[in-house]
């Protein structure tokens, strides 16, 4: 509240305007907050303008494709240490982890207005460890994400096709597609005389072998991206899956990026990065910020201050960054 | 101190928190409850919940009511905004509120726009 202890100095030394008492006769507070922590709101509406419009245009592309669009349960199955596929898991411990730092933020917060200065300290202390542990799982996660798991197909339209096998459940192409050692092709980079053009990492298959593997695994079917009336993906015969494969085939795919995905359409990939890694730059630089408010507890800033605002505002942006992911875990893990 | 007093109702005065910190865990409480509710119906997807309405699916409806409730709790408790006065929650939270409603009524209008021209029009696939 200082700011405003600043203002009533100045005031008088400055020529009387006969306007003082009066209501538009400056000094007064109607918002009841000080100026640090008001910008911090208006930051944040600004911010969350920010997220909704990648959820929005997230919105927009999945009901463009609205009968083809990704699984997400089927998409992110995957537990450190742990090889089962079980949706949802981790992604829930995750979002734990969030709502516990957002609590001890808070804790620290109210702690602050008490004057205590070892209890900020160490509340401080856990946010910032759930803030990594944060962070730490979502790269975990679009490593496993970028990886991929069982490969796929892109045709020449741009559609991803899978493999399962009779009962429906997932093939990956390396349990039925054997590569051949004697000709491998070359991944051809820029230093190898067409200087201007370099290409990514190979995938483990060509196309050729693909089609072989296919060929002599009758119980391997292609499954679309179609979604069917109970919200499955269409899996076709085994004469359409040949046929498919053979004539509309073009490139092997395995794990995800910016161009292909091999879980659908290459925009669930592409929001997936923008969304999740713009929140996860959020959480590294609310870290970032708590670990500076930390040692200034630590040093006594505050505490010399008279008050652990610097606490509250920074706890404002925190909760924030658990608020965006309250949505962006619905959007993209759960709907 | 006056300026920090909590206000320590939740669910409209159904409970009532002795302290602020007994709010905070209490808010942590609920908060976790409705993230099991989600991630259990999430795993499970009843049979009952899987309708349609209002173009979309019963289960996703409940999804997004029960992501607002978090929402609200997170703003209203943890960001202090129950405490603030009147005309500050109002100028964050109606700002944002409308903004976001007409920017997801134009795209989500527009993507089902896209959808039925590919469905129903010539064009395939050009973007």
């Amino acid at each position: 509240m200082c700011d405003f202890n600043n203002q009533t100095l100045f005031m008088d030394t400055t020529v009387s305007t006969g306007t003082e008492g009066k209501t538009w006769g400056g000094g007064n507070q109607p918002l009841k907050a000080s100026y640090g922590k008001m910008m911090m709101w208006f930051f944040i509406v600004s911010d969350a303008l920010t997220f909704s419009g990648f959820l929005a245009a997230y919105g927009f592309s999945r009901f463009k494709f609205i009968d083809a669009w990704p699984i997400a349960d089927e998409v992110f199955t995957h537990i450190p240490f742990y090889h089962e596929p079980a949706p949802m898991i981790y992604v829930a411990f995750m979002t734990f982890v969030l709502i516990m730092s957002s609590v001890t933020m808070v804790l620290a917060v109210d702690a602050g207005h008490h004057m205590k200065k070892s209890k900020v300290t160490f509340y401080m202390f856990l946010t910032i460890i759930g803030g990594l542990i944060f962070v730490g799982s979502q790269a975990w996660e679009w490593g496993t994400f970028i990886k991929g798991d069982y490969g796929a197909v892109q045709t020449k339209g741009g559609n991803i096709l899978q493999f399962v096998d009779t009962d429906g459940h997932r093939v990956a192409l390396r349990d039925f597609v054997v590569a051949d050692d004697h000709k491998e092709r070359v991944q051809n980079e820029s230093k190898n005389g067409i200087w201007f053009q370099s290409e990514g990492s190979l995938p483990s298959y060509t196309m050729e072998e693909v089609i072989n593997g296919l060929k002599s695994h009758d119980n391997v079917l292609v499954r679309t991206q179609i979604l069917n009336e109970e919200g499955e993906k269409t899996v076709l015969t085994r004469a359409e899956s040949l046929n498919q494969i053979q004539n509309n085939g073009k490139l092997v795919v395995e794990g995800a990026n910016l161009h292909v995905n091999e879980y659908g359409s290459p925009l669930f990939a592409d929001f997936f990065f923008f969304i999740t890694g713009f929140h996860g730059f959020h959480v590294f630089s609310g870290v970032v910020i708590n670990i500076i408010v930390f040692f200034n507890v630590i040093l006594g800033t505050y505490e010399r201050r008279g008050s652990y605002e610097m606490v509250e505002k920074v706890g404002l942006y925190w909760h924030f960054v658990d608020l965006v992911w309250v949505f962006v875990f619905t959007f993209f893990y759960l709907v | 101190m006056a300026e920090h007093a909590h206000k320590l109702e939740i669910l409209r005065g159904l409970i009532k928190f002795k302290s602020n910190t007994q709010k905070i865990w209490g808010v942590l409480i609920l908060l976790s409850i409705i993230t099991i509710v989600e991630v259990v119906l999430g795993i499970y997807k009843p049979d009952v919940l899987m309708g349609q309405f209002l173009g979309m699916k019963i289960l996703n409806w409940i999804f997004i009511i029960l992501t607002i409730v978090k929402a609200y709790y997170i703003t209203w408790d943890f960001m202090h905004m129950r405490d603030e006065t009147k005309s500050l929650r109002r100028m964050v939270v109606w700002t944002a509120i409308f903004l976001i409603c007409y920017l997801i009524f134009i795209l989500l209008q527009e993507g089902g726009y896209v959808f039925d021209v590919y469905e129903d029009g010539y064009i395939k696939h050009n973007f």
